[in-house]
């Protein structure tokens, strides 16, 4: 889509931050500009938004984005985030992270950011590894699939971060992936325009580390996985159950309007300060 | 009860003086995570802050809870934390995290007996070289041990001033005796308070940068939201803010986090010195312990006997030039401790051969009583 760059050089450190660091046929990138294209078109002034980030290649993305921007430490984004928001309500926070800084060192955060309800909105590329630190299983490496330290193969049963988040209290939880793009555009706009913890998951290819451990092809091999093994929630629901087995369901799982954590809490101290008056 | 009661005297608990200067500081967030013996720190706040519109939460641990006033102070509040030992050790990465991203905050450690969960309800002061070393890597420390209750309420301030001034973190760290004990305390009355307000840069947007070299290596700091966009990593950066291995760029970075506190340790330094220069033997002791070394020298002074007791009250940095200078030529110095030796190691390093270094070591979770420090006395004497 070249002819819709240019916009897209109003969000990035075009000038400074680039080439970023991320690998040839990473989906990362496809996330941030699905965020991009979310931000235009709500028309969100860049001075707003705080976009928060933990460690690990997804936690590189605030780096590129002409916002104010965050690089915690490792699994921490949330926890960051709950501290701005709470100072400063009028930001719009966005959390960044990957499959292994948001579930499994970021999980007990994650888990509590959604029963509060936290006002954040949270977008996690899970790419089914650790791609910074080489290619180690995390808490979303499917059963069965090498890494660097699961030479035979995983024995752990993986989290489901939709399902997590939703158990636990999120007020929006959607899952897309970097190859049905309109989709994910929709999804990441949906869950920035809310209150309350909004979570995105979005499937993306790593074709360096896991995608070569367990044989999946080049990035283009790789994309064209997602467009196979996943189908759309609409679909699943038409389809009898054994032609959508294996398969993982993209779309929005929740879609609440519970109070958020902000506004509850500006309730209660509207409650308390108006008794201490009586 | 609501807010500073000031002007007024009242019977205060060293944790409650922590947080009625924390209010009396115009703390805007706190985030802690329950332990003994600080709770009543975060009870309090949690009780008042809710009533003047300040926010405060408990989150679900002592990582997400210094993280969580990280985010906030950057977003534009005053933050704070308090906890103990078990919660300090889980505090060091975010500790470490506002040192090299110079975040200013206060975070209190109410310390009790350790090792690991060692006597929650117990005295200690076994987490001194913890406070100064705990984060990996060098890093700048500042931290403050009060000695009484009003201590605890005008060190807290003085500990918001600081992390506004330096732009880092600054511990403030009562012993268990201290957060626990009750004394009269006749509060200041408001204008009589020196609070420094926060900073702000007044450079067009386009020339900020977050971490401009100054003459004192501190310059004012944007917030998240005022217009000033910014990038901030634990990554070692440039003066902008973003991740550098450039080697100048890297030098720079750690030799200005260093002299920014070195090159004003005059602001710093805060002793209590009772009859150093006149005595030959002196007690080199912080916190609960001074209380127990002034009774001590009492004691002492009826028996005409003579000690010298150097206490100080900013910890860290650590007094070099005062204690070469002042203690140099002492023939004894005793330093008790509510630890297995910790700040005496600083002592031994400024002071000759010539000079005896006593220790007085106590770590059963009990005070260091003025009997035992007179036993020491008159046996060095």
């Amino acid at each position: 889509m070249p002819a819709r760059l240019p916009y897209a050089y109003k969000y990035l450190r075009a000038k400074k931050k680039f080439p970023h660091v991320w690998c040839p046929g990473c989906g990362i990138g496809i996330v941030m500009g699905s965020i991009i294209r979310a931000i235009d078109s709500l028309g969100w002034d860049l001075d707003d938004i705080l976009m928060v980030s933990g460690i690990g290649c997804t936690s590189r993305m605030p780096v590129y984005v002409d916002f104010n921007t965050l690089h915690t430490t490792h699994g921490r984004a949330l926890a960051f985030g709950t501290g701005a928001k709470m100072a400063n309500p009028n930001l719009k926070v966005l959390a960044v992270m990957g499959d292994g800084d948001s579930m499994a060192i970021g999980g007990n955060h994650i888990i509590h950011a959604s029963r509060r309800n936290m006002d954040i909105t949270a977008i996690i590329v899970n790419n089914n590894n650790y791609g910074m630190t080489g290619g180690q299983f995390s808490p979303t490496t499917p059963q069965g699939a090498k890494t660097s330290t699961t030479p035979y193969g995983m024995i752990e049963p993986d989290f489901d971060i939709c399902e997590l988040t939703k158990a636990a209290g999120a007020n929006y939880v959607a899952r897309g992936d970097v190859y049905h793009v309109i989709e994910l555009d929709g999804i990441v706009k949906n869950a920035l325009s809310g209150s309350g913890f909004r979570v995105v998951e979005a499937l993306a290819p790593c074709p360096t580390n896991f995608g070569r451990a367990n044989r999946q092809g080049d990035a283009v091999n790789m994309m064209e996985l997602l467009r196979d093994n996943t189908i759309n929630i609409a679909q699943a629901k038409k389809l009898p159950e054994e032609k959508t087995e294996g398969k993982i369901v993209r779309g929005v799982f929740v879609d609440r309007d519970e109070i958020g954590y902000i506004e509850r809490y500006r309730k209660l101290c509207d409650r308390v300060s108006a008794e201490v008056k009586k | 009860m609501s807010g500073v009661p000031w002007g007024e005297t009242k019977l205060v608990q060293g944790n409650e003086a922590v947080a009625l200067g924390a209010l009396a500081s115009g703390i805007d967030f706190f985030a802690g995570y329950p332990i003994t013996p600080s709770t009543e720190v975060a009870e309090i706040l949690a009780r008042e802050m809710p009533l003047i519109g300040k926010k405060w939460i408990q989150m679900e641990d002592e990582i997400a809870s210094i993280s969580a006033i990280i985010g906030g102070s950057l977003a534009g509040g005053r933050s704070m934390t308090a906890t103990s030992g078990p919660g300090f050790s889980l505090m060091q990465e975010g500790l470490g995290y506002a040192c090299m991203t110079e975040v200013p905050l206060v975070l209190v450690n109410v310390m009790r007996g350790g090792p690991s969960t060692g006597l929650p309800t117990q005295v200690a002061q076994g987490d001194v070289m913890q406070a100064r070393w705990g984060a990996h890597g060098d890093h700048p420390a500042i931290v403050l041990a009060p000695s009484d209750v009003k201590e605890c309420f005008n060190l807290t301030i003085r500990a918001f001033n600081l992390a506004e001034e330096f732009r880092t973190p600054v511990i403030l760290m009562p012993d268990e005796v201290i957060g626990h004990m009750r004394e009269k305390l006749t509060f200041p009355k408001e204008e009589e308070i020196c609070v420094t307000p926060q900073s702000s840069p007044d450079v067009p947007l386009e020339w900020y940068e977050h971490y401009h070299t100054s003459a004192t290596g501190v310059s004012p700091m944007a917030h998240f939201g005022s217009g000033y966009r910014f990038h901030v990593t634990g990554l070692t950066h440039d003066t902008h803010g973003f991740p550098t291995r450039k080697v100048d760029e890297v030098i720079s970075k750690m030799n200005r986090l260093k002299q920014k506190i070195t090159r004003r340790l005059d602001v710093l330094e805060n002793n209590k010195l009772h009859d150093v220069e006149e005595s030959k033997v002196v007690i080199f002791c912080y916190g609960s312990v001074y209380r127990s070394a002034l009774a001590a020298q009492q004691i002492l002074a009826k028996q005409r006997k003579k000690v010298g007791i150097f206490r100080p009250v900013t910890i860290w940095p650590f007094p070099d030039r005062t204690v070469k200078e002042l203690l140099d030529t002492k023939d004894v110095i005793i330093v008790p401790e509510l630890n297995q030796g910790q700040i005496i190691h600083e002592v031994e390093r400024l002071t000759s051969d010539s000079v005896r270094v006593v220790p007085l070591h106590r770590y059963d979770g009990y005070a260091i009583t003025p009997e035992q420090l007179v036993a020491a006395a008159l046996e060095v004497m």
